[in-house]
């Protein structure tokens, strides 16, 4: 943690400045700095929701199982309870008749939230180019992460879960979110 | 005396027979009648006991026709392996008799048929969308259906049941609790939509509802050559892909009336029995973590790692493999491949046993389990059950043995039948086929035939890469072959092959072009699925539960 930028905060320890200044600045400091323990605290600390529906979701249980081995990257408890969660896995095809299903469950976890969509599918509709497939759940709610592949190799989507954790341990403002507006909550 | 001649006379004096016709399709019988007469000829084929498994019914479209739509019955005996295909005909807004006095398998099968081509069943007690949601509007696989126009689905059903005969349908009793489960619930496999109405802990009446990954498998194979469609069939069961990729070349295969070399026959089935291996350790270990086992999840994934291993060494890919092609394999196993899947046979085989123990001997485990929503044979063979749940209920039926394909006649292994059809017999079954799929796995891998792994027709298999960019003439078969695609005959034909959850049958109608007709499948799981609600009535919820892990239901192939 120590390597990153802390975010918004003055910069300290320089050569100008008086003792005072430098006081205050170590204050702001480290009120950035709780921003910055909470995101190194979040991201270490996912609490992933397989929404396995298809074959990524089979390929998911082996990202989580003895060889890959998801614990590592501190994601090891896997909730399949959306109030317990804040990383919500869509790992495989996004039906049409699933598409109200999984916005009731987006929006039944709690904030801070993070989306993956895992593989093909979910990201795309894949080559599911058909009448009854959602082309991509990014239609019904707002995604982080896309991981490519159909299904992804476990490498790819640690990869997804690392690139999330950047994400998350930078403060990366995601605009798409703050603008996102569900389509029920349209209707 | 012909298969055909035996039952013309035996249906001689019931039926007028002079309506009917008997034909023969790439060595398959087929039965035409009129549409009033097909309902009453199934119940007399069943009652007479020349057939008793109804595997598939479904729809074709021809929309020139002046009676448009085909209804295709595939009967199977299990007397002496025959199969037969009765036909009947069915114009836009006409109905035909439901076949579920003769069957209750049909139940699904005619949902279906109503959902995706709005053929009337008459009699059918529940004749409502099955696959699409219920906002859907049309039939999807109808030839004047675009492939691509997608309706927009905004809400979910609320809690609904069957009307069936005797029951209140969807008023729902103030004494009981009404309780939904999925999809996507803590205790539901991913896509699976149970409903049921609780007494306390006793589930009073139940309903499931299905389509939640449907994914138009038909549809995409209509509108795909044929040798493109073999990805999509790696995803209709994800847990054993190449199982599927050889069910569907198989069928093609025979309709082109090609056999494919020895070493092809022999790689199909070193994949297809790692295959149901692996899908058996998901069945098996997901199945006793939904008993509260972690432990056998981690156990069961560190032995199918080392499967895919295998397979990417084979081929590239670990979970969809597309590896089979029509007319043999992508490719040839790379040096020492069969080695090592000798040497994964033991580490296999001291794996179950150590699982085996681990599960079987389990005292929770089996009291949770021995006695549990058990199944008769009888009931087993009316809901149309193959595959190891058919055989958990007593019926030594394994296609494997009925009707031997890639020479597994040759080879020698046992078919474990179970007793009593309960959640234990289920799992004790799978264990000892798991045992039985590395006995074959090892004879086959201890002599692989010599030769080529494809055959090599112009018009079917593509040239090797080094012909392509050295030659003219390959050059030109690729491009070709690229460009009109594979052509099967005129004709249709429907091909079984024995899969990790039991009959994965293909029917496949070809008009001659470059893409399949009419692609229908034939998912084990479907007809077992259907039974759910009877099978789980008067039991506990965590009994539900249990059951619904045995029962190893794959989505993917649930809803196409």
């Amino acid at each position: 943690m120590h390597n990153n930028p802390v975010q918004g905060s003055a910069s300290h320890g320089g050569a100008s400045g008086t003792q005072a200044v430098d006081d205050m600045s170590r204050d702001f400091a480290f009120t950035s700095k709780i921003d910055h323990i909470v995101a190194w605290g979040r991201k270490n600390s996912l609490w992933p929701m397989p929404y396995g529906t298809a074959c990524c979701g089979i390929e998911f249980m082996s990202v989580m199982g003895p060889k890959y081995d998801l614990a590592r990257f501190g994601a090891e408890v896997a909730r399949f309870s959306p109030r317990q969660a804040d990383l919500l896995v869509v790992a495989g095809t996004i039906t049409e008749k699933m598409a109200p299903v999984i916005t009731r469950i987006y929006q039944q976890m709690l904030e801070p939230k993070y989306v993956i969509a895992m593989g093909a599918c979910a990201s795309s509709g894949g080559f599911y180019r058909a009448y009854h497939v959602l082309q991509g759940v990014d239609k019904v709610i707002p995604v982080d992460v896309y991981i490519p592949g159909c299904p992804p190799t476990p490498e790819a989507v640690m990869d997804g879960i690392m690139a999330l954790q950047r994400m998350i341990a930078t403060n990366t403002p995601r605009p798409w979110k703050t603008n996102w507006k569900s389509p029920y909550e349209q209707a | 005396m012909s298969k055909l001649e035996t039952l013309k006379q035996n249906l001689a004096g019931k039926f007028k027979v002079e309506n009917f016709k008997f034909t023969h399709a790439v060595g398959d019988d087929i039965l035409e009648v009129p549409k009033e007469d097909a309902p009453k000829v199934i119940l007399f084929l069943k009652e007479t006991g020349q057939f008793d498994f109804l595997m598939d019914v479904c729809g074709v479209d021809y929309p020139t026709r002046e009676k448009r739509f085909d209804v295709v019955y595939n009967l199977f005996s299990s007397k002496d392996n025959s199969r037969l295909r009765i036909k009947a005909q069915v114009g836009e807004g006409e109905s035909i008799g439901t076949a579920i006095p003769a069957f209750r398998g049909a139940d699904w099968f005619e949902r279906e048929a109503y959902d995706m081509f709005g053929i009337i069943f008459d009699g059918h007690p529940n004749l409502r969308r099955i696959l699409t949601h219920h906002q859907f509007v049309g039939h999807p696989l109808r030839k004047d259906y675009d492939a691509n126009h997608q309706q927009a689905c905004t809400t979910s059903l609320p809690i609904h049941f069957n009307n069936e005969p005797g029951s209140p349908g969807n008023v729902l009793n103030d004494k009981y609790v009404p309780l939904n489960i999925g999809p996507a619930h803590t205790a539901m496999h991913g896509t699976l939509r149970v409903m049921a109405e609780m007494d306390g802990e006793t589930i009073v009446r139940c309903n499931n509802e299905i389509g939640y990954l449907h994914r138009c498998f038909e549809k995409m194979a209509e509108t795909h050559p044929y040798n493109q469609v073999i990805p999509y069939t790696d995803r209709l069961n994800y847990c054993s892909a190449p199982m599927n990729n050889i069910g569907y070349c198989k069928a093609v295969e025979r309709i082109l009336g090609v056999e494919i070399p020895a070493k092809a026959q022999a790689m199909r089935v070193i994949l297809a029995e790692l295959s149901r291996i692996i899908d058996h350790t998901i069945a098996i270990g997901t199945g006793a973590m939904d008993l509260g086992a972690l432990t056998s999840f981690f156990f069961m994934f560190g032995l199918r790692e080392q499967v895919y291993g295998l397979f990417e060494k084979l081929c590239g890919a670990r979970l969809t493999v597309s590896m089979t092609r029509v007319g043999g394999m992508a490719q040839d196993a790379p040096e020492g491949w069969y080695d090592e899947v000798l040497a994964l046979c033991k580490e296999i085989r001291r794996g179950t046993d150590e699982m085996a123990s681990m599960v079987l001997d389990n005292k929770i485990f089996i009291n949770r389990t021995r006695g549990v929503c058990p199944v008769s044979a009888a009931d087993a063979i009316q809901w149309g059950y193959t595959g190891p749940l058919l055989r958990a209920a007593g019926v030594n039926l394994d296609l494997r043995k009925a009707t031997p394909y890639y020479g597994y006649d040759s080879l020698d292994f046992d078919v474990p039948v179970g007793t009593s059809g309960d959640i234990y017999d289920r799992y004790l079954v799978r264990f000892e086929e798991m045992r039985q799929s590395v006995r074959i796995v090892e004879q086959v891998c201890k002599n692989v035939p010599g030769g080529d792994y494809t055959i090599r027709d112009k018009g079917i298999v593509l040239p090797e890469k080094k012909d392509v960019y050295g030659n003219i003439e390959g050059l030109m078969n690729h491009f070709m072959l690229i460009i009109k695609g594979l052509r099967p005959p005129v004709g249709e034909v429907y091909d079984a092959t024995e899969a990790a959850n039991g009959e994965l049958g293909f029917y496949l109608v070809s008009d001659g072009s470059a893409n399949p007709y009419r692609l229908k499948v034939r998912p084990p799981c479907f007809a077992i699925y259907q039974s759910y609600p009877t099978v789980v009535k008067g039991a506990q919820l965590a009994d539900a539960i249990a059951t619904i892990a045995s029962m190893n239901l794959i989505a993917g192939e649930l809803d196409r």
